[in-house]
């Protein structure tokens, strides 16, 4: 609330001594944005901790820039790693939206981008297209997903390289434009940080993004169909609660996108029992019902994988 | 003698903030940047040299005013110019168009005078900068 007495007294007389920390908090209304996260994403309490550190640490930062305290622009670069379908592109998004809010990024977009985006195919065919990447991204986020992949080890020539010195170069001296946020599976980004030290030092927060467990892909699942209008039957939810239970011990097991998938599946199978018999009145409950045998007749229940390019 | 081209060519040099809230009018109302250089300040002269592609899908004028810098850092002995190309339907145009950079000294134009037949007189004007070869003629 008020200025602590240990503080430098700032030489601007003009500079404001007392902020009403509530009606800082509320005119930014982050509240909102937290609230939604915490709505919208199920589990992930690490990452949400670490967000309501971050979105404190820019609230308190962003007073300071009025009381003329803060010295330097805090670096917002941040590193999130996790399994596949954890949520990282998710809150990605939702994290241009905080930073927007507190008024660290001007515009809050985010440009998605894999290494293919940054990296040429010739020599001279790099640096314009990081540049060209980076240009858009200035004002918003940049997304690099799968970051790792810039950095090839095993070919001295590959043109990563200047991708990444351009990045770091942009990193470092424009943090006010953009921020940037690299995300892929944690081994591999820990090597990839490893072998570009530049890197790791430039990246404020490191977030790690935990698997879920078996009761959030439920609920994951329940959100899914919900927001498409379709619900488990009990049999069905019954059913699904084994499926998530060997789905993961299978390999190529990518959580929430799995489920994504598995549900993709299973409305299908629910419309090819309804389609086999023609002759009655459908109510809205039919259609939108999902029953145990949709469930059932999954391949992972007979021994085989829902896994991509699985056996039948 | 100042060149006076394009928008706000009277009014005093705009500051780099004032060109990053003319870009950003720009890019907020979709129009593509573009910046522009040359050495020869002749009114008729529409063949400016390009810095670079025009700058299509940007959101923030930071990416174009680190390009502007870079632009002046090699030509900053020229004239630079930005312009906003909408490309929407029915106007397919430049919208906007600034000097953002000019030599220290400008030297102004000459009227020339030719005697034609009879008492006629035809008029050219001049500028003293391209008595110079391309890329000498502001000290450069």
């Amino acid at each position: 609330m008020t200025k602590p007495a240990t503080e430098p007294a700032p030489s601007d007389a003009a500079t404001i001594d007392t902020i009403d920390l509530r009606r800082e908090f509320e005119a930014v209304d982050i509240a909102s944005v937290l609230a939604q996260l915490d709505r919208e994403l199920i589990g992930l309490v690490p990452v949400k901790t670490r967000i309501r550190e971050i979105a404190s640490l820019l609230l308190v930062e962003r007073i300071r820039q009025k009381m003329a305290l803060a010295t330097t622009f805090p670096t917002l670069h941040m590193s999130f790693t996790g399994n596949p379908g954890t949520g990282k592109t998710t809150v990605a998004l939702r994290m241009a939206g905080i930073l927007h809010k507190l008024g660290f990024v001007r515009r809050g977009h985010v440009i998605n981008v894999t290494r293919d985006d940054l990296v040429g195919q010739y020599i001279g065919h790099t640096a314009p297209k990081t540049k060209e990447i980076l240009k858009k991204a200035m004002g918003g986020v940049l997304f690099i997903d799968e970051a790792y992949y810039l950095y090839r080890p095993e070919n001295e020539r590959d043109y990563g390289q200047e991708s990444i010195e351009i990045l770091l170069q942009v990193m470092e001296s424009q943090r006010e434009d953009l921020v940037v946020i690299l995300a892929g599976y944690g081994d591999r980004m820990e090597k990839f940080f490893q072998s570009n030290p530049g890197f790791r030092s430039r990246i404020g927060h490191h977030i790690d993004f935990p698997d879920y467990s078996e009761v959030e892909l439920l609920a994951i699942a329940e959100l899914m169909l919900n927001e498409q209008n379709y619900r488990f039957s009990a049999d069905a939810r019954e059913a699904f609660i084994r499926y998530i239970a060997i789905r993961k011990t299978q390999p190529l097991f990518s959580n929430a996108r799995s489920i994504r998938n598995a549900l993709d599946r299973i409305r299908l199978r629910q419309a090819n029992r309804l389609v086999s018999k023609l002759d009655r009145m459908l109510t809205s409950d039919d259609v939108m019902a999902i029953e145990a045998g949709d469930v059932l007749a999954s391949r992972v229940f007979s021994g085989g994988t829902d896994a991509p390019g699985g056996r039948p | 003698m100042r060149v006076t081209q394009g928008c706000f060519s009277f009014l005093p040099d705009l500051t780099d903030e004032q060109i990053t809230a003319q870009v950003q009018y720009c890019l907020d109302n979709g129009w593509a940047v573009n910046i522009e250089f040359t050495d020869d300040p002749h009114p008729r002269n529409t063949y400016w040299d390009m810095w670079g592609l025009p700058m299509f899908d940007l959101r923030d004028a930071a990416g174009i005013m680190k390009e502007l810098a870079e632009c002046r850092r090699v030509y900053g002995d020229r004239y630079i110019r930005m312009s906003g190309f909408d490309s929407s339907h029915g106007w397919e145009s430049v919208r906007i168009s600034f000097i953002v950079n000019r030599p220290k000294e400008e030297p102004g134009f000459r009227l020339e005078r030719q005697e034609s037949d009879g008492r006629r007189i035809r008029y050219t004007t001049k500028a003293y900068a391209v008595d110079r070869p391309e890329g000498e003629r502001y000290g450069g």
